[in-house]
Parts: C-alpha cells; structure tokens; sequence
C-alpha cells in the first residue's frame, strides 16, 4: 500500500470513515461532527440574543424559549465542547507518547457512534413534538411536570452519549498507562497528555453519577416509578445532587484538556520550555481531585444547611490555588521567552486575563452567603460563559489553528485567522461583560422577555451586538477552513517551526501506521532535544519490522444504531403505541447481535511488512 | 514469552523459579479461600444466633463483606502482585470519591 493519496470516489470515502477505526480519522469524525452541533448551539445562542435584545419581544415564543435555551446548553456541553476535545486528544495525544493508535481502536470507533448518535436522537426532538425544556440541568421536579417527549429525548439522547464518552475516557486511560513509546515517563509526558489522562480519570469517576441520575429519571418518566416524586415519597433534590456529582467534575473535565493546548501553545510560541512543569502537572492532579470536592456549591439556596455550604464553599475556593499555579506558570513560560505572535498565540494571551475573570467570578459565586444574592441571575451566566467561552472554547479555536496542519495537512490562513480572533474576542466581551451587571441589577436568568424601562434595555442590546461578531467571527474561520482545503497547500512535518513534542516528528497528516519505528524519548519535549542536538528527527527505538494493524469494523456503527432504535421504542411505549416494546426489543436485539457476532468472530487484523515500510520510503524520496 | 526458547538453560531456572512462586501463590490462595468460607460461616451464624441485635449483626456482616472484598481483589485477582500500582490507585480513588458522596447524601438529604 502506498501513503500517497490515491483518488477515491465519494462512496468509498464516506464508507471508509463509517467504518474506520484509525484514531485519526476518528478525530476527523468527532471535529466534524462537533463542529455542526457547535454551529447548531451557536445558532440557539443568537435565537436568544434575538429575542433579548430588545424589551417585551416576541421573536420567539416562551415555550420555544425554554426550548431553545435547554437545547443551547445540553448542545454546547454535551455535543459541541466534549467531541471537539475528544477531536484533539484522538488526533494529538497517540501521537505525542509515540502510540501507533489508542488501545482499544474498536472501542473508539464504538465511543464516536454512540455520542453521534445520541447527539442525533436529542436533536430529532426539534422535528418530533418539541425539544427538552427544563434547562441543561433539567432539574426533576421540573423535568417531571413537562409535558411532550422533550425529556425523554433529553433522558435517553445523554444517556447513549453518555456511554460514548465513558468509553472514550476509558480507552484514553488505558492508552496513556500503556502505550508510552520507550522512554516516555510519566513525567515526560507533554502536558496536553497529562491533562488528557486527569480528564478521562475524572471522565471514568463522574459519568456513572449521571448514568445512575439519568436512568432513575428515565424510570420516572416513562416505567413510572417515583424516585423523585415527593408526593409519592421520592426525593426531588437527588437528582439535583445526582446532577451535580456529575456536572461540576465535568466542567473540569472540559476546561484541563483546554488547560493543556494552552500549555502546549505558550511553551511553543515562546519557543521555551513550558515553566514550572511538575508543578503544573501536581496542580492539574489536584484541580481534578479537588473536583468531585465541590458540586452542592451549585446547590447553596436549597437549604442544605450552613455547615455544608460552609464547607463546599471552602473547598469551593480552595481550587482557586492550583488554578492560580498555572495562571503564573503560564505568564512565567512567556516572560523572557522569544514570543512569537500567530494565530493560536493570540488565543492563549486573550485566554489569561478572560479566565482569570471567570475564576474571580467563581470565587465571588462561591462564597456561600454572597450567592444568595447572585443565584439564578445573569450574574451566574456572565460567570459561566467567561470560564467556558474564555477558556474551552477559546482553547477550542487556539488548537483549532495549532493541530489543523497535524491533522489536515494544511495550513489554515493566518489573516483570516487573526480577524476571527478580533472579531470573537471582542464580541465575546461585549456579549457577556454586560451580563455581570446586568445580573446585579437583578435580571434573572432563563427568562424570555423584560419589561421596557427597568434599566436593563441598554445592556441587554449590548449584549446582542456582541454575540453578532462572534457569528462573524466563526463565519470568517468557516471561510477560511473552506478557501485553505480548496487551496490544499500541503505543508511538512513541522509547519510552525517551533513544535517540540512528539507530534511534530512525523508528516502532516501523520502516516496511517504513525511511527514507522516507535521513536526513543529522551527527555520532556523530545522532538525538541533532537532538534537542538542537531538531529533531523528522533532516534529510533526499534529495527524496523512488521507493524500490526486493525481491521476496519461497520459493527461499531451497528451496535450504536440498535441503542438508536431501541430509544425510540422505549420513549412511544408511553404512548401505549402497540408498536413500541417491539420495536426496543428490535433495536436492543441489533445491539447485542452486532455484540455477539463481534465476540464470536476472530479478527486478527493485519500487518504491514517490512517491506512495504521501507518501499514507501524510497517512493517517497523519488 | 511465546517466543523464548524452551531449553535454553536460563529458561530452566526460571521454569524452577515459577513453579516455587506459583505454589507459594497457591498456598495462599487457599489459605484465602479457608479464610472467605470461614467468614461466610461467621456470617450466617450472625443472623442465625438468637440474642444478636441488628446493631451488632448489620455492622458486623458488613465489616466480615469489606474483608472478602479485599480477600477477593488481594489474592484471586492478583491486586497484590507487581504491576497493578495503576489499578489499586484508580480503585481506591474511586472508593474515596464514592464514600465521600454517601457521606455527603447521608448527612445532607437524608438527615
């Protein structure tokens, strides 16, 4: 088999990557398939800013509101930031400790179907009799007075997702403990990888907490059961805690893997090594135990008492320190460095002062007495955006530019880039610095109109004008993700010049099979020991031999599409549809069929040979 | 290990080697083995022993259960061998995060 591109019909493309279990294509898949719901939580977002824009508005109604704003936060969470990270820990983490591919390749292809599916299945609410409408939270009490199926599209949408992401994590664990090329410690590790490892060891510990929540709602809903029912004797506040176990680890679990392409950025970018890197591999450890530490913070007026809001609060503020390591770290690596000023440098400098705003907001919300005042007012929203927009979604767009030439081949424009910059970072403070204050003027939050003259018409304009330049800001970086792969300027192994970790040792896009030979770290920042020693690339660790490859699967695809099925079946058995149990005992039957021809048929894969390894190269030189 | 040569003399002093490990291995194990029946024994006279109140017997079969459980993970499942440092990390972290949340809902929802 020959790496140069052969042309292939489109057919042949698409069933390639249905059926692919190659971390790379994977990565593809998940940024592709990110990408549309990041763009379909964006468009939910400027609905909102629409309808906010002007007082006793009715762009949309109340009903398609609460819609409209549950579909916004379960999309960018759950379907838009998750994927995108998982887009760059498939595509970049194998690569940096040397891994020819993940370690389970199956399970990862079977992680990607699950999350596009159950993504899918949310969305189908929109067409179906109406999306979930009690908030990303959907808090029980609520969610059980709702009417219509949203909720059960919401229950059993995240919980298909869900397990998606639970096998993700787990495969990246085991690839991580595993699969270090020789040499590679764990404190060698670049720290994109060491964040990938806490964030899928938080993955590992916090999703059962929303399978359990999310399977008694389902139960709820549609077996009638009551587990948080009060007037049956259930406990509404369970699912709240249930929720919360889950979801404030989760957001750690988005924003280190954003923690750590800004490492990899900064150190990059300043063409130094990254300052203080055991002590930002102890604060990522300690931010992510520190974690599942604190999540009634998010709970302080249900009446928990003053005792515990005491201590989550403390504990609350605690996670500050670990934080405030790596914002000086960060600022350490630039200072004194030879700082050079791309597109994804541009993203880190804005990251710092836009973070560093969110966590002061998070210190203020965490003081338990002051929070009675900010509780569910745009104050927590202004706190909430500028932790993920100024974080995850700014590290999304940073590692967007860094890892396109790693991943495609190309380089995506950097005036194009800049302008997306300046357009995103300025629209994204004018939409949500307003918001602070519009919270302590006492707007509430999830509300779908105001009244005129109550002070908050200004603001509220403000803030719509600025969600408009982030649109643009993202139309632009479209743009230019269009005009470079219709350009396809192909670019070299190290396109930034600089790179310093593993990744940037081997072509762009990388060789199906990675590392011809598995290379010999030497140290923290291998490819850049090499580079500096005057070597052209690593040193290998191994005579080159035959390289065992897995086969490409469509069972992963199935198996997922039983559980798709199956959904349908158990939400219409509400309905008492006379089709509906057969219908879950169909797709349940898919599933574990698909399960059952896996286990019982013998795919060894295959190998590539010596000699086709070495032909490539002399092809490749001729 | 499929790969090395069976008659090598190296191998012969590791076939020595193991065989030692492995009985000592297997010792154990049915040390643990008498141990868990002994236990589970202890257990069921618990409840069947008039005179116990459930204050004592609920604790205590639940002390004789984390007991197995370590029994279990220790000596069948090779917790105790090299190697595993990873695992019993996860594992105990995972106890520590699980304990934590059933102390909180304990002295928070259900007081």
């Amino acid at each position: 088999m020959s790496t140069i591109a052969q042309k292939k019909g489109f057919g042949a493309v698409l069933w390639d990557y249905l059926t692919t279990v190659d971390h790379k294509k994977i990565a593809h898949l998940y940024l592709i398939a990110g990408g549309l719901f990041f763009i379909m939580g964006g468009i939910e977002a400027v609905l909102i800013r629409i309808q906010l824009a002007v007082p006793n508005n009715d762009f949309v109604s109340a009903g398609a509101f609460n819609e409209i704003i549950t579909m916004h936060g379960t999309t960018m969470i759950f379907l838009a930031a998750m994927p995108l990270l998982f887009a760059f820990m498939n595509a970049v983490m194998p690569l940096q400790i040397g891994a020819r591919d993940v370690a389970f390749p199956f399970v990862n292809a079977l992680g990607f179907w699950l999350f596009f599916f159950g993504g899918l299945f949310l969305n189908l609410s929109w067409f179906l009799g109406g999306a979930p409408d009690a908030g990303w939270t959907s808090y029980a009490s609520l969610s059980l007075h709702s009417k219509g199926h949203g909720i059960d599209f919401y229950v059993l949408g995240l919980q298909i997702a869900g397990l998606g992401t639970l096998i993700g994590g787990i495969n990246f664990l085991v690839t991580i403990i595993n699969m270090r090329a020789p040499g590679m410690t764990y404190m060698r590790m670049p720290l994109f990888t060491w964040t990938t490892f806490v964030a899928s060891a938080m993955i590992l510990f916090a999703f059962p907490p929303l399978t359990v929540g999310l399977t008694l709602m389902m139960f709820d809903r549609l077996f009638g059961a009551n587990f948080f029912d009060v007037t049956m004797g259930g406990n509404t506040i369970i699912w709240e805690h249930l929720f919360w176990v889950f979801g404030h680890p989760e957001v750690y679990i988005l924003i280190l893997p954003a923690f750590g392409i800004f490492s990899e950025i900064f150190s990059t970018f300043s063409r130094k090594r990254l300052f203080g890197y055991s002590s930002m591999v102890f604060a990522t450890v300690l931010i992510g135990f520190l974690g599942f530490m604190v999540w009634a913070h998010h709970m302080f007026t249900t009446g928990l008492g003053p005792v515990a809001n005491a201590i989550f609060a403390v504990a609350t503020m605690a996670i500050g320190v670990p934080t405030g390591i790596k914002i000086f770290n960060w600022l350490f690596t630039m200072w004194g460095g030879s700082v050079k000023f791309t597109t994804p440098m541009y993203y880190a400098f804005a990251f710092i002062p836009s973070f560093v705003m969110g966590g002061v907001t998070g210190v203020m919300v965490a003081t338990a007495a002051a929070d009675y005042q900010y509780h569910d007012t745009y104050f927590v929203v202004a706190h909430f955006h500028y932790v993920i927009v100024g974080g995850v979604v700014l590290a999304l767009l940073a590692g967007t530019h860094y890892w396109w030439p790693k991943m495609f081949g190309t380089m995506l424009n950097e005036t194009l880039g800049k302008i997306t910059f300046w357009l995103f970072f300025i629209g994204f403070h004018l939409t949500f610095f307003i918001q602070h204050f519009l919270g302590l003027w006492g707007m509430p939050r999830r509300v779908f109109t105001f009244l005129p003259g109550q002070g908050l018409d200004a603001g509220n304009l403000i803030s719509s004008v600025g969600a408009a330049f982030m649109s643009a800001g993202v139309m632009i970086l479209l743009i230019n993700i269009v005009v470079t792969q219709v350009k396809n300027v192909k670019v070299g192994n190290d396109p930034w010049g600089d790179g310093r970790t593993l990744e940037w040792a081997i072509a762009s896009p990388p060789p199906y099979y990675n590392f011809k030979q598995l290379p010999l770290v030497r140290g923290l920042d291998a490819y850049w020991l090499e580079k500096m020693e005057g070597k052209k690339g690593m040193t290998p660790a191994e005579p080159i031999g035959d390289i065992h490859m897995p086969n490409s699967s469509f069972i992963p695809f199935m198996i997922t599409l039983g559980l798709f099925i199956a959904a349908f079946g158990a939400m219409y058995h509400v309905n008492d549809k006379p089709w509906a149990i057969p219908l879950l005992i169909f797709g349940l039957a898919v599933t574990f069929g698909s399960m059952l021809v896996r286990s019982f048929k013998d795919d060894h894969g295959y190998h590539i040979h010596k000699e086709e390894l070495t032909q490539d190269e002399k092809g490749a030189k001729a | 290990m499929t790969n090395q040569p069976l008659s090598s003399n190296r191998s012969r002093v590791d076939l020595e080697y193991r065989r030692k490990t492995n009985a000592e291995e297997m010792r154990y194990q049915i040390v643990s083995f008498t141990l868990m029946i002994f236990l589970t024994l202890l257990a069921f006279a618990a409840v069947a022993i008039k005179g116990f109140t459930s204050w004592f017997t609920i604790p205590f079969i639940v002390l004789l259960a984390a007991v197995q459980v370590v029994f279990q993970l220790y000596y069948f499942m090779h917790m105790s061998h090299k190697g595993h440092e990873a695992p019993s990390m996860f594992l105990f972290t995972g106890l520590f995060m699980g304990l934590i949340i059933v102390l909180a809902f304990m002295t928070i929802i259900w007081w």
